[in-house]
């Protein structure tokens, strides 16, 4: 089962109404599931005695109790880009809470109650902007209705602040949870119809807001995956087939067995050379009492592997060949006019190779999950989860039991860049805990880590450009291939599914009178997943190096070549050329259609605040490069030297974002921040590769990523001022960074880059 | 087919515990602190899983991220690399044992930055930067580069990690 993505595949129109809030009547019949220390709404519509916390919720997101406690529920994951905090602080910015006293509660993974959960695809603030405001604006309009009541003023006379009503003509105050009481008698207005602060009144969004978390992370006392421990738990290690597809065909655990502390090895049954995605590799656990006995029972295993049809596969074989594929007629993916007679016309041609290797996620926290399986056939687990819904969906199907004897619980994300999306390793400790009927912790080590990765796929990209007598591109013919998602599911899908190819490669924005897109097709050999931008990374990575090439070689400046490119202010809907579907991240391409005024505006911004144009200095060089993805446009400009060593060094780098109204201006810029880092890594220190269906790294000796020597010096986000839709910030700042950084390479060492990653600059 | 365990599941000779756990009197956080575990076991889990401290995290067990850093009479100390037997009488101090209210100034400047995204190696950053100023009151940014090179932290919060000591170094 390939999962709902919003980024790969049309969003259908009918789940957007589905977004919001369940009814009051479902809320009720919800809130019973809700067990634990927050009873939502369990005093609904029936005042407690006097003295007793009595809590009102209007909606599945927040409640209200007497003692005037606000509590925020965050259904998204937190996995670094702050997301935990935002939400909840629209919310509160809307409702007029008093946020520094405001508790937030993580969601389980419900979508009936909550609506997606699935934190992926940069679109938490995309699709919850909304929701969040009107889930705020429910709760004062009532608290406003209330206290207006109460003192026999206008309504209108009245606003939220601080946790409390205020009436403006006489300053007089009521705390929310003095009002709690009479809510409950009060009818929960419809929150489409409710009317919203204006972006000018907010106090919270629009300005930099701290994250919850960060005394709890700095005290070490926040919770991972990890952290949770149950009474009688077992940690279970498991040895998992080298090759995909690999099976078991005997084993021997008696060595395993004699390690102190080790209780019981377990098989669990793969997928075969389809893993999909959701899916435990085949394998052996070991159960032990810690951690360290798993480990070391995992070593003394002896397993007779079948390793299957991927045992022979060589990464570097396929690389060749799908270079080789290349030259060839492609299936076509988009075309305008006729790109073979431009090419014949006789002007000057530019035809490039790029190559990108495979990449693993490699979050610092090793994937893991705690399950406990119960006497009544229901199971309850912890999980750092991008993706608790699927998770759930994931556990019961592998169990055979109903969704609603799952639980899902969500720690913090010691990372996530879209591997904990896959719920393979919650499905694991959930079989495991069956098994034994013991809760039973999934440890995952760094190195099964990097073994058993969902990889970002190789690539090869063939890129060739035609220019006209006068020197105006009027060719563009790009071929990609590279092994796709769907390809890890089923042996059918060999080319990019469209939903790929629209992560900017078919979404080519520029002012070329012939096109033609193409793709070839490519095996999956393992299991290949999405990270962080998803092919952004290797598509943005060619088309950018190209046209920084084709701007030199025609002796213009690379900033105003682009800006040319983009010509007059349109608003691209790519509808007849595209061969198959526009996904367009999900969303209506009317809504939010290819802006090229926006992209144009985030370029020169950056331009002038990195100061392109003027002399270069002191051996520094600057490279540009700008790329929409996930709705939102970006610009980088990035500064490289060399010191007296001859290392390479990053001292500055400059972004211009254009993500719409920005929310928290804070983590826009920590995600730019990190986004060059992590991108740092995938344009100069990491791959992954495969020697007879095995991967060779290990560890993060052989899987570099950079360390804070290595790290860009100065960072600067500049974020336009704007009243558009907002969009994400998790993904964006990557695919810009690495080509800026190999145009500022080419300038620094006088040689272009067509190969990720750029080891040889690198002392 | 679907994944899920064979009929296969069974333990085909009668396990025999062998009793080659030791026992070890360790000095965590100023406390005294008994453990039986095996001799090559690790410090980072006899801190996790028999003491139960989870502030210290497991990123790599090879000594490569640093995210598991405690100190060991004072030096950072990478725990999943150091047995339980060789750790002697020597003090050990985790991210909880750091300062006594959150409020090391290494922490109040963490705050005061914002340094973490996700936050799971910050703990490891933290041990390693403070026992850094410990030795070092006042360093420059190369310095800190260098002393900081063995904590990886994947989501890229270097810069703020770098401010953060550089302003914990002027307090």
């Amino acid at each position: 089962m390939i999962p709902k993505l919003p980024f790969l595949s049309k969003k259908v129109p009918a789940d957007k109404s589905k977004l919001f809030i369940p009814g009051r009547r479902d809320f009720l019949k919800l809130s019973s599931l809700i067990g634990g220390g927050f009873v939502l709404g369990v005093n609904f519509q029936c005042s407690g005695p006097k003295g007793e916390t009595v809590t009102f919720a209007p909606n599945a997101y927040l409640s209200i109790d007497s003692e005037n406690t606000v509590t925020i529920i965050a259904h998204r994951s937190e996995m670094g880009t702050g997301i935990r905090t935002t939400l909840p602080m629209i919310v509160a910015d809307e409702l007029g809470a008093d946020w520094k006293a405001v508790k937030i509660q993580q969601a389980v993974g419900d979508e009936a109650t909550y609506g997606d959960q699935n934190t992926d695809g940069s679109y938490s603030i995309r699709m919850f902007f909304e929701p969040m405001r009107r889930a705020g604006a429910t709760a004062r309009h009532m608290l406003v209705e209330a206290a207006a009541q109460e003192w026999n003023v206008e309504a209108s006379g009245c606003d939220t602040r601080e946790g409390m009503v205020v009436h403006q003509a006489s300053g007089q105050t009521v705390p929310f949870g003095e009002l709690v009481e009479l809510l409950q008698q009060m009818p929960i207005p419809e929150a489409e119809k409710l009317t919203l602060r204006k972006l000018s009144d907010y106090k919270l969004v629009g300005k930099s807001v701290p994250i919850y978390d960060v005394k709890d992370i700095t005290e070490g006392k926040a919770l991972f995956g990890a952290d949770v421990d149950l009474p009688g738990q077992q940690i279970a290690v498991i040895l998992r087939s080298p090759v995909v597809g690999g099976k078991i065909r005997t084993y021997n655990e008696e060595k395993a067995l004699q390690v102190p502390g080790v209780n019981k090895v377990v098989q669990i049954s793969g997928n075969g050379v389809h893993p999909g995605l959701n899916k435990p590799l085949e394998g052996l656990a070991v159960i032990a009492d810690h951690t360290w006995a798993a480990m070391k029972g995992r070593e003394a295993l002896e397993v007779d592997w079948e390793l299957g049809e991927n045992q022979d596969y060589q990464c570097a074989t396929q690389m060749e060949a799908m270079i080789e594929s290349t030259l060839k007629e492609g299936r076509l993916r988009r075309e305008k006019g006729d790109v073979k007679q431009a090419f014949s016309s006789g002007g000057r041609i530019f035809e490039n190779t790029y190559r990108a290797p495979y990449y693993a996620h490699a979050t610092i926290e090793p994937p893991t999950a705690l399950a406990d399986y119960k006497e009544d056939g229901s199971i309850e687990l912890w999980a750092p989860t991008q993706h608790p819904q699927w998770a759930r969906d994931s556990v019961a199907e592998a169990l055979e039991i109903d969704v609603s004897q799952v639980r899902v619980n969500v720690t913090l994300l010691g990372g996530g860049f879209g591997r904990k999306s896959k719920p393979d390793y919650v499905v694991e400790a959930a079989l495991l805990s069956k098994a034994i009927q013991k809760p039973v912790r999934v440890q995952w080590t760094r190195e099964d880590d990097i073994h058993h990765d969902f990889y970002h796929s190789h690539s090869a990209q063939r890129i060739k450009a035609g220019l006209d007598a006068t020197g105006k591109l009027t060719a563009w013919n790009h071929h990609t291939v590279f092994p796709a998602i769907g390809g890890t599911s089923s042996a059918d899908e060999l080319h990019p599914s469209d939903g790929e190819m629209g992560l900017g490669c078919t979404d080519f924005p520029y002012e070329v009178p012939n096109i033609r897109i193409e793709s070839h097709e490519a095996k999956a050999h393992t299991r290949v997943g999405w990270l962080r931008s998803v092919s952004n990374i290797h598509h943005a990575f060619a088309i950018c190096s190209m046209l920084d090439e084709i701007a030199e070689e025609q002796g213009m400046d690379p900033v105003a070549y682009v800006l040319s490119l983009l010509g007059e202010d349109r608003k691209l809907a790519f509808s007849e050329e595209m061969k198959g579907a526009y996904p367009n991240y999900g969303e209506a391409i009317e809504e939010y259609p290819w802006d090229t005024a926006r992209m144009k505006k985030v370029i020169q911004r950056v331009a002038q605040e990195a100061g392109w144009g003027s002399a270069e200095k002191d051996g520094k060089t600057l490279g540009f490069a700008a790329h929409k993805s996930f709705l939102t446009y970006v610009a980088c400009i990035v500064e490289v030297a060399e010191d007296e060593a001859g290392n390479l060094i990053i001292p500055e780098v400059h972004y211009a974002v254009d993500c719409g109204i920005p929310v928290n201006t804070d983590r826009i810029r920590s995600q730019f921040e990190g986004g060059a880092q992590f991108a740092t890594s995938l344009a100069l220190s990491s791959a992954i590769q495969f020697e007879n269906g095995r991967v060779i790294q290990n560890n993060f000796d052989g899987y570099q990523i950079i360390r804070m020597p290595q790290a860009p010096k100065k960072i600067f986000t500049h974020i336009i001022e704007s009243t558009e839709k907002p969009t994400g910030v998790g993904e964006p700042p990557v695919p810009p960074f690495i080509p800026a950084l190999c145009n500022a390479l080419y300038k620094l060492k006088g040689k272009r880059i067509y190969e990720l990653p750029v080891k040889e600059v690198f002392v | 087919m679907t994944a899920g365990f064979s009929e296969f599941y069974y333990i085909k000779v009668p396990y025999q515990k062998t009793d080659a756990m030791e026992k070890y009197r360790l000095s965590v956080n100023g406390n005294m602190q008994e453990v039986s575990a095996p001799e090559d076991m690790p410090l980072l889990w006899v801190i996790r899983d028999l003491l139960s401290l989870k502030g210290t995290k497991f990123g790599c067990g090879q000594a490569l991220c640093g995210a598991c850093t405690v100190h060991v009479d004072g030096v950072a100390t990478r725990s999943c690399s150091l047995p339980v037997s060789a750790v002697g009488d020597r003090k050990i101090t985790t991210i909880e044992g750091l300062s006594a209210n959150g409020d090391h100034p290494l922490q109040k400047a963490w705050q005061e930055h914002v340094v973490p995204q996700c936050g799971y190696c910050q703990t490891g950053q933290l041990m390693n930067a403070a026992a850094l100023l410990n030795e070092n009151p006042h360093p420059s940014e190369t310095e800190i580069e260098e002393a900081m090179a063995g904590n990886l932290c994947r989501c890229g919060t270097y810069n703020r990690i770098k401010d953060a000591i550089l302003t914990a170094s002027k307090s």
